[in-house]
C-alpha cells in the first residue's frame, strides 16, 4: 500500500543559509499514528509547513495521499487538515461562520450535519454562536481541531495539539484522536509531552537539528531502547561499589543508601539473580527493592543527548 | 476551479465590512459630503464655472474618485494583511486555492466595497449639489476598473506591509496628494504650461479626466488615453501580484 506521505530527500535553506532540515527521508502509513518528537527548534514545524504548503522547499519531493504537493497541490492539499501550534483565529467571528469558512476554503460544497458532528464531537456546539474571542484557549485550540476536520480530510497534521491544555482536556483529544484513526484518518502529531506519544502514537520519529536521526514502531523503540532499573535499598550505608561488583552495571547513589543496577529489558535476566546472590555471598544487606522501566521521555532525552555528543 | 474557495474568502471579506460600517461606508461618505457642502454649496456658488460646468458639480467625479481610491486600497491593503498580521493566513495557504482564486476573493471583495461605496456617496452628493451623468454606462465602467485597478494595488500593499504603519502610507502619502493634484478641484489646463506637463505624470489625472468625461463630456486628456492608462496600471498590479505569489515573497519562507 503507498504510503500517505511520502518525503524524499527534502531539504529546506532559509534565506539567511541556515539548513533547517537535511535530507529528510520519510514514509507515514495510511492510518497510523504517527509522533515526531524533537527538541526546540529542531524542524519539527519547519517540515510539517513544507508539507502543508506553508513554505517552500529548497529541495526534495514530497506527496500527499498519493499526489506531489507541487504539481499536484490542489489534490495534495484537499486530502490535508493542519491544526497549528499557535492558536492563532478570526477574534470577530463565530465559531459556526469559522468552521463553514475552512470548510469552503477547501472547495468543498457546505455540508451543516458534517459541522455540526465536529462541533458535538469537540464539545463546541454549544458555543456555535459565540464570537472566538470569547472562547478559552482551549476551546480556542478544539476549534482549531474542528477547522481542521471541516473538510473531512484525510490527513491530520497536529503541530502540538495539547501545548497549554489541562490535564483533563487532553485526555478528552486522545480520545478524539483514537476515534479519528479508527475512521481511517492518518495522523501525525508533533508534542512536547513524550507521554502522549507514548500514550497514542504506533510509530516514532525523531528529529534533531533537521535530521530524521530515528523511525521506529513504538512498541520496538521500548523494547530496544529501554532500560531497565533495579534498585536496592540498604540497611547500612556503604562508601563505595564492592569490588565484587565492579565488572557489573551498579552505581551508588549520593548518600550511599541505595545500589542501583540498569540492565537492557531485553537481556536476559540472569543478572539480577547474580547481582542478588553475590550481595548475599558478601555480606551486603538490603530492606527494600524496586525495578522500574524505562519511559519514552528518557529514551529520548538519552537518544537526543548521544546524538549531541556524537555531533 | 476551487469556486467554493473564492466564495468563501469573498463571504468572509464582506462580513468583515459589514462589522465594520461605521469605518468602511459611513465614515467616508461623511468625509466627502463636507467637501461638498464646503466647496460645493458654500464656496462653490462663489466660484466660476469651469468648462460651463457649476464648480459643486465639476468636482464630484475627482472626490468621487478620492474615495475610490481611499477605500479600494485601504480595503484590499487591510483585507489581506490582517490574516497575516494574526496568522491566520497559515489557512489560506494551506487550502487548495489558487493564487488567482485568493486574489479574485479577497480583490473581488474589496472593490465590490469600493463601488457600493461610490454609488452610496454619489447619491448622497445629490443632496447638496445638481449634477447630471451623460455616459451612465462609462460612469459605472470607470467605477468597476478603478476600484478593481486600485484593489490590486492595495492588495500589494498589504503583502508588501511589515507594520501598520506602512499600510497608512501610501494612501496618506502618496495617493491623496496625487489625487489633490490631479485635477478634483480644478482643470489642468488652468494650471501653468509647465505644470501642466508634469501633471501628465500624475496617474491619477488620467482616472479623473476620463471619469468627469463621463458625467459630463469634458476631459483634460483624450477618454482613450484615461482608459488605456488605467488599463497600463492594472496590467501593471497584475504583474506584480503573479511575482508575488510565483517566488511567495512575503507570503511564503
Amino acid at each position: 500500500m503507498q504510503p500517505d506521505i511520502s518525503v524524499k530527500n527534502l531539504n529546506k535553506i532559509y534565506e539567511g543559509g541556515f539548513q533547517a532540515l537535511k535530507n529528510i527521508n520519510l514514509e507515514i502509513n495510511r492510518g497510523e499514528i504517527f509522533a515526531l518528537l524533537g527538541p526546540n527548534g529542531a524542524g519539527k514545524t519547519t517540515m510539517i509547513s513544507i508539507i502543508c504548503g506553508i513554505a517552500n522547499m529548497t529541495s526534495g519531493e514530497v506527496r500527499a495521499g498519493g499526489y506531489d504537493i507541487i504539481r499536484d497541490y490542489r489534490k495534495a492539499r484537499s486530502t490535508i487538515g493542519l491544526v497549528p501550534q499557535e492558536l492563532n483565529t478570526d477574534s470577530f467571528e463565530t465559531v459556526w461562520n469559522a468552521v463553514s469558512f475552512s470548510r469552503g476554503l477547501f472547495g468543498k460544497a457546505p455540508k451543516p450535519a458534517h459541522i455540526e458532528k465536529v462541533l458535538r464531537d469537540l464539545s463546541l456546539w454549544d458555543k456555535r454562536n459565540n464570537r472566538i474571542m470569547t472562547l478559552s484557549g482551549g476551546m480556542k485550540r478544539r476549534l482549531m481541531i474542528a477547522k481542521a476536520l471541516s473538510h473531512e480530510p484525510r490527513i491530520l497534521f497536529l503541530d502540538e495539539p495539547t501545548a497549554g491544555v489541562d490535564v483533563e482536556l487532553r485526555r478528552d483529544m486522545w480520545e478524539m484522536v483514537r476515534k479519528l484513526r479508527e475512521d481511517g484518518v492518518t495522523i501525525i502529531l508533533t508534542t512536547h509531552y513524550i507521554e502522549e506519544a507514548e500514550e497514542m502514537a504506533d510509530r516514532i520519529g525523531v528529529i534533531r537539528q533537521g535530521e530524521i536521526i530515528l523511525v521506529e514502531e513504538k512498541s520496538q523503540l521500548m523494547s530496544k531502547l529501554g532500560k531497565k532499573e533495579l534498585r536496592l535499598q540498604l540497611q547500612n550505608k556503604l562508601d563505595e561499589v564492592p569490588s565484587e561488583l565492579l565488572t557489573e552495571p551498579v552505581e551508588l547513589s549520593e548518600d550511599g543508601y541505595e545500589l542501583i543496577y540498569t540492565f537492557d529489558s531485553q537481556q536476559e535476566q540472569a543478572g539480577v539473580a547474580r547481582l542478588l546472590r553475590t550481595l548475599g555471598d558478601i555480606g551486603v544487606d538490603y530492606r527494600d527493592l524496586r525495578t522500574r522501566e524505562s519511559s519514552l521521555e528518557d529514551i529520548f532525552v538519552g537518544l537526543v543527548h548521544e546524538q549531541a555528543t556524537k555531533g | 476551479m476551487n469556486f467554493y474557495g473564492v466564495k468563501a474568502i469573498y463571504n468572509f471579506e464582506m462580513s468583515r465590512m459589514r462589522r465594520t460600517l461605521m469605518q468602511s461606508v459611513l465614515s467616508p461618505v461623511i468625509s466627502t459630503c463636507l467637501y461638498f457642502v464646503v466647496f460645493g454649496s458654500a464656496i462653490g456658488s462663489r466660484m466660476g464655472d469651469i468648462d460651463n460646468i457649476a464648480y459643486g458639480a465639476y468636482i464630484i467625479p475627482g472626490l468621487v474618485m478620492l474615495s475610490l481610491l481611499m477605500q479600494s486600497i485601504s480595503n484590499a491593503s487591510f483585507g489581506i494583511y490582517m490574516p497575516k498580521f494574526s496568522g491566520t493566513i497559515y489557512e489560506v495557504l494551506s487550502a487548495p486555492v489558487s493564487y488567482v482564486e485568493v486574489v479574485l476573493g479577497y480583490v473581488g471583495a474589496a472593490a465590490t466595497k469600493s463601488v457600493i461605496l461610490g454609488l452610496i456617496i454619489l447619491a448622497t452628493a445629490r443632496l447638496f449639489v445638481d449634477y447630471s451623468i451623460l455616459h451612465p454606462f462609462w460612469m459605472l465602467s470607470f467605477l468597476i476598473l478603478t476600484a478593481v485597478t486600485f484593489s490590486l494595488f492595495g492588495f500589494i500593499i498589504g503583502i508588501w506591509a511589515d507594520g501598520f504603519e506602512k499600510l497608512q502610507i501610501v494612501p496618506m502619502m502618496i495617493v491623496t496628494p496625487l489625487t489633490f493634484l490631479g485635477g478634483t478641484f480644478y482643470s489642468i489646463d488652468m494650471l501653468p504650461e509647465i505644470w501642466q506637463t508634469i501633471s501628465l505624470f500624475n496617474p491619477v489625472v488620467y482616472l479623473i479626466s476620463g471619469f468627469r468625461w463621463a458625467f459630463y463630456g469634458v476631459s483634460d486628456v483624450h477618454i482613450g488615453i484615461s482608459v488605456g492608462m488605467t488599463l497600463l496600471f492594472l496590467f501593471a498590479c497584475m504583474a506584480g501580484i503573479w511575482w508575488i505569489f510565483r517566488t511567495g515573497y512575503r507570503l511564503r519562507t
